[in-house]
């Protein structure tokens, strides 16, 4: 079999997902730490346009782009289907796979806000882990239905970083009150053998952002 | 074999309706998508200050254009539709390759042309004077990486009409619909996006798409 290859930095959810897909497959592969402070020349080669990670280097080919990664270990080790074979459960999938890449930016907001800011990105938030809470998941133990499919994958930053997240901008968002059927998912999703078992430390991930968000912090300061 | 017993045997209750507005390239898309594949449906003129109820109720959460609805089943987002359509009617002109990596070559392009390449077009086309010279600028260095990003995909140099080869795909449909219409911008706003000198790939590949359409 070619050889597999993941470039990625330890911290990045976007990484975290291309692991969990691979060893969800039982795909063989060489992880390679990239700095983002640092870039190593592999990375500068694979993926010339955006120079981001994660990577994917199969048999020599690059692919780039979380989400295009994922596609293409579903496609080319078809073992243990991580996408609905019907066409119109697909669509849903990846509909809410886009949709909360698209909305991750604001539902991490608090962590670049603070004050008035900081309250208005909780509300924005919440409205929508309400709207991926009641559309997206459903009555569903999974966004893939009884088993975990892509649409976990894509959301999984959602039931590990997200507390930090939390925690190191002083907030509480996600609660178990107000989205009773989420925090159950994320129960469930942690509980999943490769899940469990490649989670970024929880202490080294608190450090990492907590560094980030003095920085965030200092910046609004200074144009204040 | 014919192209209507190459179709995916339509039911007799099949019923496609396609929600739209008839300005939006993502409109386009999808009707370009539903003609290439010879499906027959019903198209909806939606009025965007004043959407159908039909609109809310099929697409709650976003309340966008243009929504598919396939058997009273509805699919949102452009490039979601087309993947939906690809897989559902498997009939040529496929609009992905089947080889994963070349799929996934492919798929890196889409979010290309709806964050960089749309929005250049739309700042170019709604602003003038200064702005505009700025906007035209950005738009010609995004068309500059389309044009060394699309090489990978016509080896010859000389496009034929799709990157597939024989039949529009993909990209193909999401070029056409962007920049087909640049006679258009070109009277409207009197500039030439695609410029045979610039772009001298791009320009022969959206003749060659003009001359197969």
């Amino acid at each position: 079999m070619a050889e597999v290859k993941l470039l990625g930095f330890w911290a990045s959810p976007f990484s975290d997902r291309v692991i969990w897909a691979l060893k969800l497959k039982g795909v063989n592969y060489e992880y390679v730490e990239e700095d983002p402070h640092n870039k190593t020349q592999l990375l500068l080669q694979h993926n010339p346009v955006h120079k981001k990670v994660p990577v994917l280097i199969h048999g020599g080919k690059s692919i780039p782009e979380s989400s295009i990664i994922l596609e293409y270990i579903e496609e080319t080790w078809p073992q243990n289907p991580l996408l609905p074979q019907d066409a119109y459960q697909r669509a849903m999938a990846r509909f809410w796979i886009k949709f909360g890449e698209e909305k991750m930016a604001t539902i991490c907001a608090v962590f670049r806000t603070a004050g008035v800011e900081q309250e208005k990105a909780i509300q924005e938030a919440t409205k929508l882990l309400k709207i991926i809470e009641e559309q997206g998941l459903g009555d569903k133990m999974f966004f893939g239905g009884d088993g975990i499919g892509l649409g976990d994958i894509a959301f999984g930053w959602l039931a590990y970083l997200y507390e930090v997240v939390e925690k190191v901008s002083a907030v509480k968002v996600l609660d178990a009150d107000t989205f009773p059927q989420l925090h159950a998912w994320i129960q469930n999703l942690k509980e999943v053998p490769v899940v469990k078992e490649n989670l970024p430390d929880h202490q080294k991930l608190v450090g990492h952002l907590k560094r980030r968000r003095e920085t965030h912090l200092a910046l609004l300061n200074c144009h204040n | 074999m014919t192209r209507a017993s190459n179709l995916r045997r339509m039911e007799k209750e099949d019923q496609i309706n396609l929600h739209g507005m008839w300005g939006s390239t993502f409109t386009k898309r999808v009707e370009l998508a539903l003609k290439l594949k010879g499906i027959p449906y019903q198209y909806n003129e939606e009025d965007l200050s004043n959407k159908s109820q039909l609109v809310l109720k099929y697409n709650p959460v976003h309340k966008k254009l243009p929504i598919l609805v396939h058997n009273g089943k509805p699919i949102i987002e452009s490039l979601i539709i087309l993947e939906y359509i690809d897989e559902t009617w498997k009939n040529a002109p496929r609009f992905l390759p089947g080889d994963p990596y070349e799929r996934a070559k492919i798929r890196f392009w889409p979010s290309f042309f709806n964050q960089q390449l749309f929005e250049g077009v739309g700042r170019v086309v709604t602003t003038d004077g200064e702005a505009q010279e700025k906007a035209t600028n950005d738009l010609f260095e995004k068309l500059k990486v389309l044009e060394e990003g699309m090489k990978e995909f016509f080896p010859g140099g000389s496009p034929t009409p799709s990157i597939n080869g024989e039949n529009m795909g993909l990209l193909d449909i999401l070029m056409c619909t962007l920049f087909g219409p640049y006679k258009i911008h070109e009277e409207i706003v009197g500039i030439k996006m695609i410029h045979p000198e610039r772009n001298p790939l791009l320009s022969s590949w959206l003749m060659a798409q003009r001359s197969n359409l």
